[in-house]
């Protein structure tokens, strides 16, 4: 799946977007995973209630499943307007 | 309904004024402006960041959402990305409807929800670097009102 990254996350991962190979069921997983990598992924997801998630561009929640999602997007919260 | 997401700039008053004529069923119209502001003086530019692929789509449904509370004649959203300068316009909303505590009320709303809902994010320069603006609680909780 193509995993994307805006603000400071984007900044603290070093990249926009990746494409990850995964067997996670849920975003959570996910997260634990890409945390498990390398100290800058860690930095990123070291407290997911400041984050925000995304699947196939809509809002969604961390324990959301992530079977035939194709775009997760992780981000702080916005601050449009 | 017309959304526009836009790296240039635009000019506030000439599309009010395009957005308020040619409805003849229309008796209010409202409009907001945002614009950067310089809080003390420090503030280099903003650049704001946003997911393209979302950014439309979730105002779309911001817009929808609006529109199945109040009953709007019309509604105009432009919001800016990219290097923005201090005084610069960020962004408007404009809601058109027969009376105005429908396009006031609808413009209060699509303003909570544009600032925590549609996927933006601001950084501020100053002399002393760059910084991400943090939501604020109450941005959240204004939510709650609706």
């Amino acid at each position: 799946m193509n995993v994307m990254y805006f603000a400071w996350v984007r900044e603290r991962i070093g990249v926009p977007q990746e494409v990850v190979h995964s067997e996670a069921a849920t975003v959570a997983e996910l997260v634990s995973e890409l945390a498990a990598r390398e100290d800058r992924y860690a930095a990123a997801f070291a407290d997911i209630s400041a984050l925000r998630v995304a699947l196939d561009q809509e809002l969604s929640d961390f324990d959301a499943p992530l079977a035939g999602v194709r775009e997760v997007a992780f981000f702080p919260p916005m601050t449009g307007g | 309904m017309t959304v526009r997401v836009q790296s240039e700039v635009f000019d506030a008053g000439a599309e009010l004024n395009a957005f308020a004529i040619g409805h003849s069923d229309v008796g209010a119209v409202v409009s907001f402006t945002g614009v950067v502001r310089d809080t003390d003086g420090t503030l280099h530019q903003m650049e704001i960041e946003h997911y393209p692929a979302m950014t439309e789509r979730a105002i779309a449904g911001i817009v929808e959402d609006a529109k199945s509370r109040w009953a709007l004649k019309d509604v105009l959203v432009i919001h800016r990305y990219g290097t923005l300068s201090v005084g610069a316009p960020i962004m408007m909303v404009a809601t058109a409807s027969a009376h105005r505590a429908d396009a006031f009320a609808a413009a209060d709303f699509l303003m909570d929800y544009l600032k925590s809902r549609a996927p933006f994010w601001k950084k501020e320069t100053t002399a002393d670097g760059s910084a991400w603006v943090a939501a604020k609680d109450d941005d959240e909780s204004a939510l709650n009102r609706w």
